[in-house]
Formats: C-alpha cells, structure tokens, sequence
C-alpha cells in the first residue's frame, strides 16, 4: 500500500529524514519508535504535505500513485490521514460542519454522492459510540478548549468518520488516561481491516499491548534503524535507544 | 484655501447648485441651517489626504468628477424608473434577504428611488406609534424641530455640512414612546441614474422612550451602469430614556458607486443603541463616519463592523465614542478580511469626559490580509479625562493561521473552502451579535459567495 524509498526531506535547511525506508501492506499495522527529536513527526508531516518541507531526494507511493506530488487535501482524498500530535485548536468553526465537509469532500474524490444530513448524523452517532465521543463535544468548535485527551479523542473520532486506507497516529497515546486509551484502542481495533493500514507512532510499549503490531521499527537520527515484531517494543521499554546508535 | 482643501470643479458647481436648493426650501428655520452649513463647508472645502482625518481616504478622484446634483424637491419618479426599480428590487430579493422579502412577513419594506419614497413599493407598518415620511414632510413635526440639525457636528466635516447645506430628500422616522415595532424596517435605497449624479440623503430617526426598533438599510444600484454615483449621507439618530434601536447598514454597492456616510446618534438614560455597519465588495469608495453621544447615565453603545474588500476597493470607517456620564457602556467590535489589493482603514476613537466616572469602554479591531498588496491602518485613539473608568483597546493585522489551514486541508478540505472555513470563523463573533436570524444567514452567505476565487 504504502512504499517509501530513500526518502530525504529537510526543513529549513536542517536535513531531518536522511534516507529513510518503508513497506506497509494492507491490513498491517506498523509501530515506529524512537528517541525525541529523530524525526518521527517530520515523517508523518512529509507524508500528510506539511508545506514547510521539503524533500530533497526518494519517492512516496500509495497504492502506485506519487504523493509527493500531491496537496495535502487531495493526499487525504486519496486516504491519508493523520492524528495530530498537537491538534490545533480552532475557534469558530464548528467540528461537525467541519467533519461534514471534510468527508463529503473525500466522497466526491471517490465518485460517491454527498451524504444526506440524516445520513451524516447516523453515521455520526455510530462513530461517536464506536470511540465513545461525547455528543457535546461533537457540537462545538474545532477542539476549542478541549482538553488534551479530549483532542486526541477526536482525532480518532475524524479517523473513523473518514475511514483512510492508511492511518497515521502520531503520539494519540500521549495525554490519554487509562481508560481512554482502552478504549481509544478497541476503536483502532474495531476500524483495522485487511483493506487498511496503520501506521502508530509511539513512546510506549503499552499501547501496543492493545493494538498488536505486525512490525515496530525504530527511528533514530531520520532513518529506521532497527526493524523488528512486537517483541522489540519490549525490548527497547528494557534497553533504551542507545544500544542502536 | 490651505493646501488641507482640494480645489475641483465640483466646489465650483455646487456653489451654484446651492442657491436653487435654497430657493426653493420653504422652511426658514431649514433655510437658515443651511445656509450656515453652507458657510461651514465654505470655509472647509474637500479635504485633502494632508488632513488628519482623511489621511488613507484621498476623495481627490470623487470630486474631480462632476455630477448632475438632484436639486429638485419635487422630484417624481418616471414610469421607466419605477419599473427598472421594480426590477432591481426583485432581483435583490433574490439575492439579500431571502426570508426578509418583506412580503407581509420577515420585514417592513420601504423602498426610495433616488431618493424620493416609492409608496407602490414599500410596505409600512400599519401602528399609530410610528411616524414614517420624506424628511422635507416633516418639518413641522415636533420631532423635526426638536431634533433636526442638532445632533449632527458640521465643525471639521466637510461632508456633513455639504449635506446639511444641500440635501434633498431622506426619510423621517419617529418611533413613539413605548411603541415597540414587531418586525424590523427594511430600507432599500434605488440609485439609478444615467449620468454621473451625486446624491446627498438626510435622514432623521427618533426612538422615543420605551420604544424599540430594527432597521436594515441597503441599497441597489443597476450594475450595468458606468455613471458615477456619489452618495454623501447623513443620519442624525435619537434615543430617549429606554429606547432601543437595532441598526443594521450592509453596504454592498455595485462599483460605480462611492459613499460617504455619517450617522451621528444622541442617547438619553438606558437607551441602547447598536450599530451594525457591514461592508462587501462592490462600491469603490466607502467612508463610515460614526458618532455616539452617551449623554446620559447608564447608557449601552454597540458598534460593529465587518468589512469584507475585494478589488481596489476602499473601506474607512471612523468611529468616535462620546463618554460624557458615569456609568456608561460602549463596545466596539470590529473586523476586517482585506482581499486583493484592497485597502482598509479603521479608526476608532474614544473620549471619556472628566464626569464619565466609571465608564466601561471597549474596542476591538481584528483584521486579516488576504492578498500581497492589501493593505490595512487601523488606528485606536483614546482620551480619558476621568481616573475611575476601564478602558480597552485591541489591534491586530495578521494573516490566516497557516497551521489550521493545514490541519483543514488534511482532512480533504480544498484550499478555498478552508479558507473559506476560517474567515467565517474569523468574522463569527461580529456576525453572531447579527439579532435577525434571515440577515445573520445571508451575511454569512454573502461571505461565503464573495470568497469565492480568492
Ligand atoms: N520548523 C522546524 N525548523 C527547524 N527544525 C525543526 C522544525 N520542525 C522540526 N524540526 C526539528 O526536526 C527534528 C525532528 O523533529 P520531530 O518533531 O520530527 O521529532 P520526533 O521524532 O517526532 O520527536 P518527539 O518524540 O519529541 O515527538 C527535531 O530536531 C526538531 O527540532
Ligand atoms: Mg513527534
């Protein structure tokens, strides 16, 4: 599905990704790890098309198609989608207009008509159980003065109203309590499939005791430097980063 | 003339013009006004980009142009323009205002055509408690005589005293205490012409004690038209003890249109006046003058702008808050999305009497560029003579927040429509103040519609 090859990108002037390699097949779900500052989040960003930057060398294909060459909203049509790290809050636009036409957008790309309204709130409702996202929050601005679980929350909630063949989740399990990464997993859980992808990025082994990856890699320095099953996240929970270097 | 007035041909003219509009006013005390008026514009003629006060606002291009000045009173309106009117206004109640047609539901309709008062076309509020007739009726109307020519300020403004010399026509509106309107007023305005014309409206709105109403000005011209039309406005607005008055001005002019407009509004005890001055592409050259007197204790100021500029357009508005009494509340809210390379100017100015104890006034000018050659002065001024009071002001110019775009943009949301998305957010907090469901719905439609390719 996903087939990045020597992929280089730098952001003003600093070389971040330096030649960096990855395949991710439908129905998998890939774990990368690694130290602060490797260059996990400049990967998600490249993949999404963050303008600021630049890649300087390698290529990016989705089911065969470049999408580097791509806006990130025709990227996200295509089924890109990315939970945020830090979701930006904005004022004054309302997160379920939003959602609507966010996903009448990509259901236009796809040659499907819009959805009706009744359509949109059943499927709405049902997504909203699925995450156990609360209806008021659903009715608000955009993340406007959520709290940081609640953010993460709702960008699991925009994955599966969006549905995406390939999901990146960048820390969603960073500022989650217990029982919300419970239950943010069984969703992640509930949405895998075999036409699907995930890739989870992550400091914490214990998100993948419940959403089981196929692979975790690590990413250290803009590379994947170690590759491994889900035994490796244990191991690095043990060892740390520096045995790698 | 100092070098702070403009010499043009127009000067010259409505000089000449002057005398024939004085001849024919019947009424001395107005006739007496407006030659007073005319002595002050005299001695102030046009003011040049090197007066303070129209520093941004060069009207160097507005009279240099010469325009057929309406002098005739009397005017009727011509079968053809009736019907080109009607026209217009079916067309416009297409556009604007969809559930506000007027027709016997949503809103009372008065409809002018060149000013002069279409009865055909309007429909009125059947209830003894309001008065509605062409200003050059009213004047032996108590409410004319109390309050015409005394609210305004012609000392420093040029264009005031201009109208207040030469107007010809302009509505009278009173409202009489207690009288509570169930609808708002739709005022639609119908500027044909097929020449170059200048029109100067004067109008006089009173809201009595207790009394309460809602008035939505627009006005339409037709958009073929390549003559110039000069509208050099001025509304002299009363509020007595408890009077509310929901003021509405969603200009959306056709290019060949230029305004210049003062409302200038005087309130008693507890009144609350709020003005909501909307501004959308189309007329080139928009000047907003607008002036509040809190005269009285305990009194509630509302001024809201948005404006919206596209093309080459200009849009200045200039506010002034008169704290005189203690207790007294104002806030203004204003906000810009300057498009291509449009230029906006906001300046707003507040002035806190030595009585004005305990005054609470508040002003916000929040704006947005949107293109590389918009441009935007947005200039506070505030002078406070009391030490009790709280007072606040705010500017910001800035772009759209790229980060949000993004984040919009990696949902599968197109550039446009995110944008699109964050204006509206940008003007939400002004547009919802908007108190009629149908025009809040078309001033967000409107947004929507004039974003649309930028
Ligand atoms: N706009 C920028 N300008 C300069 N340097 C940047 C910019 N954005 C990111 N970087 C740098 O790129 C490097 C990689 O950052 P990135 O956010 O990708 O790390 P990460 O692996 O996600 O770290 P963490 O685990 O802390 O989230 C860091 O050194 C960071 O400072
Ligand atoms: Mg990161």
């Amino acid at each position: 599905m996903l087939s990045i090859k020597n992929l280089h990108a730098r952001v003003e002037d600093k070389e971040i990704l330096k030649g960096l390699n990855l395949e991710v097949k439908a129905g998998e779900v890939h774990a990368i790890m690694g130290p602060n500052g490797a260059g996990k989040s400049s990967l998600a960003s490249v993949l999404a098309g963050r303008e600021n930057y630049e890649v300087t060398e390698g290529s990016v294909t989705l089911d065969g198609k470049d999408i580097l060459e791509m806006a990130p909203e025709e990227r996200a049509r295509e089924g890109v989608f990315l939970a945020f790290q830090y979701p930006i809050e904005i004022p004054g636009v309302s997160n379920i207009n939003f959602l609507k036409t966010a996903l009448n957008e990509i259901r236009t790309h796809r040659g499907l008509d819009p959805m009706t309204a009744k359509e949109f709130l059943q499927k709405s409702k049902e997504k909203q159980a699925l995450v156990e996202f609360d209806a008021k929050l659903v009715n608000r601005s955009l993340n406007e003065g959520f709290s940081g679980g609640e953010k993460k929350r709702n960008e699991i909630f925009q994955l599966a109203m969006l549905e995406p063949k390939l999901a990146i989740l960048d820390e969603t399990d960073s500022g989650l309590d217990i029982d919300a990464l419970r239950i943010v997993s069984r969703g992640v859980n509930k949405l895998r499939s075999e036409n699907n992808a995930f890739i989870l990025i992550t400091h914490y082994q214990r998100l993948l005791d419940y959403i089981v990856p196929d692979y975790v890699h690590v990413l250290s320095d803009g590379k994947i430097v170690k590759t491994g099953g889900k035994e490796l996240a244990l191991e690095l929970e043990e060892k740390g980063y520096d045995w790698l270097k | 003339m100092t070098t702070k007035q403009l010499e043009s041909p127009l000067y010259e003219s409505l000089q000449a013009q002057f005398e024939i509009v004085s001849l024919q006013d019947q009424h001395e005390a107005t006739k007496a006004y407006r030659a007073q008026a005319m002595e002050t514009f005299r001695a102030l003629g046009f003011p040049s980009i090197k007066n303070e006060e129209w520093r941004f606002a060069n009207v160097l291009p507005l009279v240099k142009t010469t325009y057929e000045v309406s002098a005739d009173k009397n005017a009727q309106i011509s079968e053809d323009a009736l019907a080109q009117a009607k026209a217009l206004i079916a067309a416009h109640k297409e556009d604007i205002l969809p559930k506000l047609k007027g027709e016997e539901k949503g809103a009372y309709r008065l409809v002018t055509i060149n000013g002069v008062f279409s009865k055909e076309l309007s429909f009125l509020p059947d209830n003894a408690g309001i008065t509605i007739s062409t200003i050059g009726e009213a004047v032996d109307h108590p409410g004319y005589q109390e309050y015409f020519g005394k609210i305004v300020t012609l000392e420093n403004n040029a264009f005031a005293s201009l109208n207040s010399a030469m107007f010809t026509d302009g509505l009278f509106i009173e409202l009489k205490a207690n009288t509570v309107l169930d609808m708002p007023i739709h005022i639609i305005k119908v500027k044909l012409a097929s020449g170059n014309a200048l029109f100067q409206p004067r109008n006089l709105f009173i809201v009595r004690k207790n009394a309460q109403m809602d008035v939505i000005e627009t006005y339409i011209s037709d958009a073929d038209n390549e003559a110039a039309i000069l509208i050099n406005g001025v509304s002299e607005i009363a509020l007595e003890e408890n009077a509310h008055f929901f003021h509405y001005d969603i200009q959306k002019g056709c290019k060949n249109i230029r305004k210049i407009q003062r409302n200038e509004a005087v309130q008693q005890k507890h009144s609350n006046y709020s003005n909501y001055t909307f501004t959308f592409p189309g007329s080139s050259f928009t000047r907003n003058n607008l002036t509040i007197h809190l005269n009285d204790e305990a009194i509630e100021s509302h001024l809201y702008g948005l404006y919206l500029t596209a093309g080459e357009q200009l849009v200045d508005n200039h506010t002034e808050v008169h704290h005189k009494k203690p207790n007294g509340e104002s806030n203004q809210l204003y906000k810009g999305i300057i498009m291509d390379k449009s230029k906006a100017v906001f300046n707003g100015k507040i002035y806190v009497y030595e009585d004005a104890q305990k005054t609470n006034a508040f002003q916000q000018s929040n704006n947005v560029l949107f293109g590389e050659q918009a441009m935007v002065h947005a200039k506070p001024q505030l002078e406070i003579f009391a030490d009790d009071v709280k007072c606040s002001h705010g500017t910001t110019i800035g772009q759209l927040n790229k980060e949000a775009i993004f984040y919009l943009k990696s949902r599968g949301i197109g550039e446009e429509q995110a944008k699109q998305l964050m204006v509206k957010a940008f003007a939400f907090d002004v547009a919802e103040k908007i108190k009629i469901p149908a025009l809040r719905s078309y001033v967000e439609e409107m947004i929507t519609e004039e974003m649309k390719g930028h």
